[in-house]
Parts: structure tokens; C-alpha cells; sequence
């Protein structure tokens, strides 16, 4: 019963999603569509990220690899004239799973404190690789010239199409994850994390599993980066930046580790309050607006100091985990 | 290449080794002690920088604003962990990455907000400038050699107090059974202060030491902080040997790549191709050489006896 619950307000969430083009069109606040595509397009990526920290047990601080990786490789492909999106796409999640293929093999041998710094350390070894390929914009980053293109199917350049196809990869992904974790795969990464020993007392080794749900964690996260560079419309090495790493660690968490919604209301809850607290008009304007990493970082030490369920626990049928 | 090059390069590499070792010694001991990953070390290391630089402009006395810089770090450092983390010690690291993750953006801000977004101008005193005539042709500045010179000191009284102190073998023994420790009647908590200040201190002595070579801006602590955690994954998480092998390892290996890899590859390949991948590869060098130490040594160099 608790299940099903949780997963109509799930649905419903995705409803509400669903509603916001034709609202924001009556009021005449466009600006919305794009606020939240970007709220979704970062709910997939932490979705990714959920898999391998809140099923997994595994703490990457390099997620945001992947995100970059996704951008370069439409970028790349953009900047020598390969406009066609199927192709920038498929590279995107192949270049991924490729490259977390080639750091999952180092860093998931390791565990705790290690796992985190060798993430993280990877994640700015391809950071400063980006800075330094001139190329492709180097430090400043470069536009895009065009959006992918889909042979006319779907047009990206038009924001509320755009906004739906984010909107169905959400969900897809949202179902596709669900699906996998409850698989017999994914309950021999959660026993895995639960209690190594017992999981290898039944014959499971947990390292292929846990190389497994990395790869495609990385998959997934190429794809978001994929998005969001045409969603930026600008590649920049910056989505490699290791403060994203821990935003996204930071969405998973404060949505509320291993659930569904989790990640989708973490990265609302976020995405959400950097924009409020820019443009809050309470105090003197530009003492907050330059200044909202200061309340962001108090903000985060409180929810993590006082707030451990996160949101998700709000939920009709939340507060346990799956 | 020549012998003065290499030299002056070699020299460069145990600067940069040194000033990472002062960063490492602290972060590494909190590891071993508290079992506490704290990202923050490095706005340790930035906070150090800017009150020096603050203080000199005050004071117009460089030892002074040193000494002031030192006790004002280490004050941050002990306010901090009562403050913030002193609450996470038991937690899991998740916890702790993302407490302190937000410690650094708060740390970011405040010293945007106290002395603006842009690099501040750090100067040294007039009798630290100048160069020092080390061999015919190597001409080396002075205030390198300065800092060479505290690093190794620094590095012999740190043996010294781990080894051959009261407070050293309290820290030792905290480090491999804390319960056993609290059990013997020894004030554990306080203890935890102590290597956390303590910690602070030696990361504030980096970020003055290191602000007039590199450029004093917020957001400083963490460039450093991400090749201080190489070092330490190197040479083996809560080992202080570990941290000075780690440490000059790496400053050593990113330095002779930054010099010496494009005249290098312009041999192998075309120089116009070298220009493109001797920056690239020289800037992935020490992630690429944490990767080897990891597969043939996953704790490290020196892991810490557990």
C-alpha cells in the first residue's frame, strides 16, 4: 500500500510538471518553462547520482563528470558541423559509460573516505583537461552553434517541446530506475551496501554489481549533460566544476536518499532557492543577490546537521527508506 | 635542458611539495584522529592568506602579522569545529562532505564580502625579497628558499611531537582506538579540539606562506585543497609520512611536467601538437599517477597501521 502511494504522488508530481507550460503561457511568465526544464534536467542527473549514493552506498563527489562529458559531446561534435542529434546523444551516453567505466575500475576497488577523494580527484583531472583544449573554447567555454537537431521530429529550439521531451526522459528514467532497483541487479547492490560481508557470505561479489550501477549512473548523467548544453545553449568546462559535484550530492540529499522523488524534489528545492534567495527582495538587494552562497552554505550545514530525512519524508507514504 | 633549469625546477617542485605537505600533515591527522573528512581545510588555508595579508597592511610588521595570522586561523579553526563540526564526528562521510561543502561556500563568501571578489596584492617585507646566488647561472628567489626552509622545520617538529610527546603519543593512540583512549580517562573531545586548531594553524602557515606566489582570491583554498587529497590518497590517508612522501611526490611530479612535458613531446610529435597536449597531459599528470599508485597500492604508499 505504501508504494503505490508513494508512487501516485510521484505521478503526480510529474502531472504538476506537466501543467507548467500552458500555465506559465496564461501568465505570461515564460520565464518558468525554462527555470523548471532546468529543475528536471538536474533531477535527472542526481537521479543518476541516486543510484549509485542512495542505493549503492557508493559517495561520488565526482558526478559531475559525466554532466560535462554529456555537454562536450554535443559541443565537440557541434563545433565540427555534426549537427544530428541521435548521433551527439548516442556519443554522449557511450563517452559516459566509457569513462565511468574507466574510473569506476580504479575508484569502486576503494571504499569510504578514498571513494570520495578519487571521484573527486578524476572529476577535476577531466575539469582541467577541458580548461586546457583550446579548441573547444578552453577556459571561456564556446556556444553552440546549433541545438541538436532531430530531422524535424522534435524542435529544441522551440522551449515548451523542449521542455516535454526533458520532461519524458524524467520519467522514463524515474520508471527505468524503479524498475532496476527493484530487480534481482539492484537488490544485490542495495544488500551489497546493507553489509558487504553478509553479501559475499552468499556468494555475491559485490564489485561487478557495483561497477555495474556506476556505469550506468554515468550513462545517465551523459545524457543530462547532453541536455543541458542545449538547454544553455553554451559548453563550458564549468559543468565539470567540482562545486556541481556537490550540489548534485546535495539534491539527492536533501530530496531524501534512495527514493524515487528524492531526487526530482531535491533538485527543485534547490534550484528553487538559489533563485529565490538572488532575487529576494526582503534585504538590501545587492547585499543577497552577489552575496546567496553565503545563506546557501548556512542553509546546507542546517539541513544537514538537523534535517536527515529529507523531503521526500514529507510525501504521502514517505519517511521510509525503500 | 640544462643543469640550471632543472635545478631551479627542482626547487620549484619541493616549494610546491612543502606548501602541500603543510596543507596534508593537518587534513590527514584529522582523518586518522576524528575519522572526519572536512572539505573546509582548505578556506583554512585561504583564511590564513588573507588575514596575513590584512595584518602586514595593518601592522606594517611581517612577523607580527604572522604571528596575528596563525592565532587568528587557528581561532577560526577551533571556532568552526565547536560551531559546526564538532556534531559530525559521528556521522557517516556523506554527512560530513556535505556539512563542510557548505562550510566552504560560507567561507567563499564572507571573504568575497570582507575584501571583495578580485585577487588581493600580497606582498613580503622588503628584506625577504631578492635572489639567493646558489651556483653559477642558478639565481633562486629568496622567499622560495624561506619557505623551503619553514616546510622542512615544520615537518621535523611535527616528527617531534607525534613521536616523542605526551600530546604526540595521546594523538597516536586516539588515532588507532579512540574508544580506548576515552576509557583511559583522557579528554577525548578536547583532544579533538587540539589536532583540530592545531590542524587549522598549519594550513593558515600554508595560505600565508603561499599568497604572495600564487594569487589570494576566495575560492583559492579548494585549487590546492583537490591536490592536497591526491597527496594524501598517495601516500595513505592518516599517515604523516605518508603526507610528506605524498606530498613531494606530487608537487615534484606537477612541476617537472608543467616545465619539462611540451619540449619533451615537441621531440615525439609535431610542436604544434605538443603545444595542444603538453599543457592537457601535464595538468592530469598527478590524477593520472594517483590512478597507477591506487591500482598496485590501494591504501597508498604508507598506509597508516590500523
Amino acid at each position: 500500500m505504501n508504494i503505490s502511494r508513494r508512487a501516485w504522488a510521484l505521478v503526480g508530481l510529474l502531472a504538476l510538471l506537466a501543467a507548467v507550460p500552458p500555465l506559465a503561457a496564461a501568465l505570461d511568465q515564460p520565464f518558468y518553462v525554462d527555470l523548471l526544464r532546468r529543475v528536471m534536467i538536474f533531477a535527472i542527473a542526481a537521479t543518476s547520482l541516486n543510484l549509485i549514493l542512495g542505493y549503492g552506498g557508493m559517495v561520488s563527489f565526482g558526478h559531475a563528470a559525466y554532466l560535462g562529458i554529456g555537454a562536450y559531446a554535443v559541443g565537440v561534435l557541434s563545433h565540427h558541423g555534426i549537427d544530428n542529434g541521435w548521433l551527439q546523444w548516442a556519443l554522449a551516453i557511450g563517452a559516459s559509460a566509457l569513462v565511468a567505466l574507466a574510473i569506476g575500475a580504479v575508484s569502486v576497488r576503494t571504499s569510504g573516505i578514498y571513494f570520495i577523494m578519487i571521484t573527486l580527484a578524476f572529476t577535476q583531472m577531466l575539469y582541467y583537461l577541458g580548461i586546457s583544449i583550446e579548441e573547444y573554447g578552453g577556459d571561456d567555454g564556446m556556444r553552440l552553434a546549433t541545438r541538436s537537431q532531430f530531422s524535424g521530429l522534435i524542435d529544441l529550439a522551440d522551449a515548451s517541446s523542449f521542455y516535454y521531451l526533458v520532461l519524458a526522459i524524467l520519467a522514463l528514467f524515474l520508471y527505468l530506475t524503479h524498475r532496476l532497483v527493484n530487480s534481482r541487479f539492484g537488490l544485490a547492490l542495495q544488500a551489497a551496501r546493507s553489509n558487504e560481508a553478509r553479501t559475499r557470505a552468499i556468494g555475491l561479489s559485490p564489485y561487478p554489481y557495483r561497477l555495474a550501477a556506476f556505469v550506468i549512473s554515468g550513462a545517465m548523467c551523459g545524457l543530462a549533460g547532453a541536455l543541458l548544453v542545449n538547454h544553455t545553449a553554451y559548453l563550458t568546462p564549468e559543468f565539470m566544476n567540482w562545486t556541481r559535484s556537490g550540489e548534485l550530492m546535495f539534491m539527492v540529499i536533501l530530496g531524501g536518499i534512495a527514493t524515487a522523488a528524492g531526487p526530482l524534489l531535491g533538485a527543485a528545492a534547490l534550484l528553487l532557492l538559489e533563485d529565490v534567495l538572488q532575487g529576494w527582495s526582503m534585504l538590501p538587494k545587492e547585499a543577497v543577490r552577489d552575496h546567496w552562497q553565503l545563506y546557501l552554505g548556512i542553509i546546507l550545514v542546517l539541513v544537514v546537521i538537523f534535517a536527515r530525512r529529507g523531503l521526500a519524508g514529507l510525501l504521502p507514504g514517505g519517511g521510509k527508506n525503500d | 635542458m640544462n643543469f640550471v633549469l632543472i635545478a631551479e625546477q627542482t626547487l620549484n617542485g619541493l616549494q610546491l611539495g612543502v606548501t602541500l605537505f603543510l596543507l596534508a600533515a593537518g587534513l590527514t591527522l584529522v582523518f586518522g584522529i576524528m575519522n572526519m573528512v572536512n572539505l573546509a581545510h582548505g578556506a583554512l588555508y585561504m583564511v590564513g592568506a588573507y588575514l596575513a595579508s590584512f595584518f602586514f597592511q595593518q601592522t606594517g610588521s611581517y612577523l607580527l602579522a604572522v604571528l596575528l595570522a596563525l592565532a587568528g586561523t587557528l581561532l577560526v579553526g577551533i571556532v568552526t569545529e565547536l560551531v559546526a563540526l564538532r556534531t559530525l564526528y559521528e556521522r557517516d562521510h556523506l554527512d560530513q562532505v556535505l556539512a563542510t561543502f557548505g562550510l566552504i561556500l560560507f567561507f567563499n563568501e564572507l571573504v568575497a564580502i570582507l575584501w571583495g571578489r578580485a585577487a588581493i596584492f600580497s606582498t613580503i617585507p622588503e628584506y625577504l625579497t631578492g635572489h639567493v646566488q646558489l651556483a653559477a647561472g642558478l639565481r633562486y628567489p629568496l622567499y622560495r628558499l624561506v619557505i623551503i626552509g619553514v616546510g622542512v622545520a615544520v615537518a621535523f617538529v611535527l616528527w617531534y611531537v607525534v613521536a616523542r610527546t605526551r600530546l604526540g603519543m595521546l594523538i597516536r593512540a586516539g588515532a588507532s582506538n579512540r574508544a580506548m583512549v576515552a576509557a583511559l580517562g583522557i579528554n577525548i573531545r578536547l583532544l579533538y579540539t587540539v589536532v583540530f586548531g592545531f590542524g587549522a594553524a598549519l594550513a593558515g602557515l600554508a595560505g600565508l606562506l603561499a599568497g604572495p606566489i600564487y594569487s589570494v582570491q576566495p575560492g583559492m583554498g579548494e585549487l590546492i585543497l583537490i591536490q592536497v587529497f591526491v597527496v594524501i590518497v598517495i601516500g595513505g590517508i592518516g599517515s604523516i609520512r605518508g603526507a610528506l612522501a605524498g606530498a613531494l611526490i606530487v608537487g615534484m611530479v606537477d612541476t617537472m611536467g608543467r616545465a619539462f612535458l611540451k619540449p619533451a613531446l615537441s621531440t615525439l610529435i609535431s610542436p604544434s601538437a605538443a603545444d595542444t597536449a603538453g599543457p592537457a597531459i601535464a595538468s592530469m599528470l598527478i590524477y593520472l599517477l594517483m590512478a597507477v599508485v591506487l591500482t598496485f597500492r590501494p591504501a597508498g604508499l604508507f598506509p597508516a597501521a590500523r
